[in-house]
């Protein structure tokens, strides 16, 4: 039997034929052979990993392979160790092979996807690099003519992200029980010339050979404190364009859900900085461009609202007391149908012409004013917007007593989503562990308002379906009295909200608090 | 996880024949198989080209001192492991004997693999002793070869017996012919006669055959360098009642 865990990946010159056998035989003081019978075998492979590279940045590696008519879902460590396998048909049994991208759901349920669960969440899969490998095989035998180990000779032509041949790679894998063996002939292949040890394992060298990399960083901008700060907004900003140009793609194919969301917070954060540090921004650019991206903003919102109820339904409907989840079937599949329509509406939306001449018009914009703009440094300029946000914030919440209607804690939250922007914003020119200290009361305050808002809005929201609901004439009693739990479990875990904000508010009005905030900005040169 | 042992108090009958055998049919169905060579001759481990050898000895095994998982070695067949002989097991009594429970401690040293394999067989060394007490407890299924004669029929008589008397779990009884010389009348009699008479014989049975013997030479079962041969027939119809008594699910 082959033991994944003792696997020994060598790489090779590219275009190199490096001569094993008499390695294997000649090799310090190796008693091995090699068995005269060696098998070739091809094997498509094809890497799977979502759009923000989870699988690769948690360690893992998903790789289907298909070698002689069989397609399998292997989960790797990066260190190449097999964590789990399994049949790469539909959830549904037909044995048909899965279409990438794809979610989880048309797996079939298994050890398999319930690693993968957790770390990919709502993303989908797609492909990240395809292959074939051409993998030659021959048993490595000891004296006896046991077989200790198994040497493969990869093969790998890339056919995505471009075409390109890899070099060579060997893989010693030990039969169980002989890994000694088989990692003392690992070392002595290791000290062939043109061969060393493997750098990473096969993905990295698709795409090394592809010339690309692995899980780019995107969107990490380093500001520093002397930059003129009409400058250091067009940095900021243009990171912001990428990253909404970066998902328009899986968007507009409704590839998965994040994609809308991601999107929708580089408009938010757009917007914010335009409204709240635009002014470093020569002439009247900000002015012009924020109803654009108002308008962007609003396109996306009926979809995105959707998907948050899609999402949340199951643990919505795994409240339910009275009802079942069942009657709630039509409420969803109104949900789904609504959502059809504004995900329409909203491709449209993205592929029109005003859309393709906001980003472009934009980036040119952007571009003109990194060569000249004003001369006042960022860190000041970062300072002085925070200190006023830091004010706002105060104000809004002092305001606020029991007596006070939901649209003051709704202001409140406004306004420190604003000071969190500004000090995320402008986060690179501050210490990492300096600013977290600073911004905790705030987020602990910002999660307790946000699930008051959050409550509050999707009850007036199911009130609204309802309404909708009954004029369509698609909803049955038990539907609507099963919405109406619903509706008194938010109303329920908004009172909780709100009986909290007053506590956070205080911890983040403190002393303590407020002087962390103040001396993070000041800190800087 | 079953447990099969190959089990005589007698040598040179064949358990080791038809536990290498019966492990690479086992193997080839797709379960997932242990063997574990325990006698300190180490043929079984001189059959798959493995040294005879465990890190500790047997000592660090039954004390329980290094988990047996370490010491299973890879044969050069897919789906099939051996945990290899040891000359220390000449003593595996002695260190039972200093073991809580004995009897039930092969049972609890294999209980770790449950997850690892689908079928563990126990080669067992001739003689009556303590291992061959832990092994009846740990065991589903004893498979027993008799040479054909009437004096062999008794001794399964006995050991039915002494198994009949153990509380709880109670291994189930198969015997086979093993070695039938059909130069012989008295071999062909009683092999011809006895199994449709007991519900514990097998209806399969092994000749004497060159073939098997040749097995030391090719250092390999003889389902795997000869698979036509009438020997191979004869070991796989035995693996398939031994499988059926075992009750083993579909190989997953
Ligand atoms: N059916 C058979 N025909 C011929 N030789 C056999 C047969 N079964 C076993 N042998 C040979 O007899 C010897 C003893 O068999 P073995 O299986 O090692 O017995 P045990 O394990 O009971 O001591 C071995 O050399 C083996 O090859
Ligand atoms: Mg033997």
């Amino acid at each position: 039997m082959r033991s994944g865990s003792s696997e020994f990946l060598l790489d090779c010159d590219p275009g190199a034929t490096p001569d094993v056998a008499s390695a294997v035989s000649n090799g310090s003081g190796c008693t091995f052979s090699l068995s005269g019978d060696a098998t070739v075998r091809r094997v498509r492979r094809t890497w799977l990993d979502t759009f923000d590279w989870r699988l690769y940045r948690a360690g893992l590696a998903l790789e289907q392979v298909t070698a002689s008519g069989r397609t399998e879902l292997v989960l790797t460590g990066r260190d190449g160790e097999r964590l789990a396998v399994a049949q790469a048909g539909s959830a549904n049994g037909s044995g048909q092979q899965a279409r990438w991208p794809a979610l989880l759901g048309i797996l079939p349920p298994g050890p398999l996807r319930e690693l993968l669960e957790p770390v990919v969440g709502v993303r989908a899969l797609a492909p990240v690099a395809k292959a074939t490998s051409q993998v030659r095989q021959q048993r490595v035998l000891n004296p006896d003519a046991k077989t200790v180990a198994w040497l493969a000779i990869d093969q790998m032509s890339v056919s995505y992200p471009a075409r390109a041949h890899a070099a060579p790679r060997l893989a010693v894998s030990a039969v169980r029980g002989y890994q000694a063996q088989a990692g003392r002939l690992g070392s002595v292949l290791a000290t062939m010339p043109g061969v060393r040890l493997a750098a990473g394992i096969a993905l990295d060298a698709a795409l090394a050979a592809a010339g690309t990399e692995p899980a780019p960083r995107t969107g990490d901008i380093q500001l520093t404190a002397g930059m003129p700060s009409a400058a250091a907004m067009a940095v900021i900003l243009t990171a912001l364009l990428d990253a909404i140009e970066a998902n328009v793609h899986g968007t507009v194919r409704d590839i998965d859900t994040e994609f809308l969301h991601d999107l929708r917070v580089a408009v938010r954060r757009t917007r914010s900085a335009l409204k709240l540090a635009g002014g470093a921004l020569p002439g009247d650019l900000a002015a012009r461009y924020r109803p654009e991206f108002k308008w962007l903003g609003d396109l996306t919102t009926p979809t995105r609202d959707l998907d948050v109820y899609l999402l949340g339904f199951d643990q919505m409907t795994s409240g339910l007391v009275a009802a079942t989840g069942q009657d709630l079937t039509p409420f969803r599949q109104y949900l789904e149908r609504t959502r059809t329509t504004a995900h329409r509406e909203l491709a449209r939306g993205l592929r029109s012409a005003r859309f393709a001449r906001l980003t472009s018009q934009w980036r040119a914009e952007l571009a003109s004013v990194r060569a000249s703009g004003k001369r006042l440094a960022v860190a000041k300029f970062a300072a002085e917007r925070i200190a006023v946000a830091q004010g706002h914030a105060l104000r809004a919440g002092r305001r606020i007593t029991a007596a006070s209607p939901p649209s003051d804690l709704h202001d409140l939250r406004k306004r420190c989503k604003e000071l969190r922007y500004l000090l995320e914003m402008f986060g690179s020119l501050y210490d990492a562990g300096q600013r977290w200290q600073a911004v905790r009361e705030l987020k602990a305050l910002q999660d307790c308002l946000g699930a008051f808002q959050d409550a509050e809005v999707q009850r007036s929201e199911i009130h609204a379906f309802a309404d909708r609901m009954l004029a369509e004439r698609s909803a049955p009693a038990a539907t609507l009295l099963a919405m109406g739990e619903i509706a008194a479990d938010l109303a329920r875990r908004q009172r909780q909200a709100r009986i909290e904000v007053d506590g956070r508010f205080a911890a983040f009005a403190g002393q303590a608090g407020q002087s962390r905030l103040t001396a993070l900005t000041e800190a800087g040169p | 996880m079953k447990i099969l042992a190959t089990y005589n108090i007698k040598g040179g009958v064949g358990k080791t024949a038809t536990a290498v055998n019966l492990g690479f049919l086992a193997a080839r169905d797709g379960y997932r198989v242990l063997l574990w060579d325990l006698d300190p001759q180490g043929a079984a481990s001189f059959l798959f080209r493995i040294k005879p050898r465990v890190k500790g000895g047997g000592q660090a095994l039954i004390h329980g001192k290094r988990p047996v998982d370490v010491a299973i070695k890879g044969t050069d067949f897919e789906n099939l492991d051996l945990l290899p002989a040891d000359f220390t097991y000449r003593n595996l009594d002695l260190m039972l004997d200093e073991a809580k429970r004995p009897d039930r401690r092969l049972a609890s040293l294999l209980a770790p693999l449950k997850r690892d394999y689908d079928l563990v067989i126990l080669d067992c060394p001739p003689s009556i002793s303590l291992l061959s007490e832990s092994v009846l407890h740990a065991a589903d299924l004893l498979l027993v070869p008799l040479i054909p004669t009437t004096l062999s029929v008794r001794t399964l008589d006995q050991l039915t017996e002494f198994v009949a008397g153990f509380n709880g779990h109670r291994p189930k009884v198969l015997a086979f012919f093993s070695m039938i010389d059909r130069r012989k009348r008295l071999h062909t009699q009683i092999a011809q006669d006895l199994p449709a008479q007991r519900p514990d014989f097998a209806t399969a049975a092994i000749p004497a055959l060159s073939v098997i013997e040749q097995m030391s030479v090719h250092r390999a079962p003889v389902t795997v360098f000869s698979p036509r041969s009438l020997a191979s027939k004869q070991y796989a119809s035995l693996w398939q009642e031994a499988r059926e008594r075992l009750k083993l699910p579909q190989p997953s």
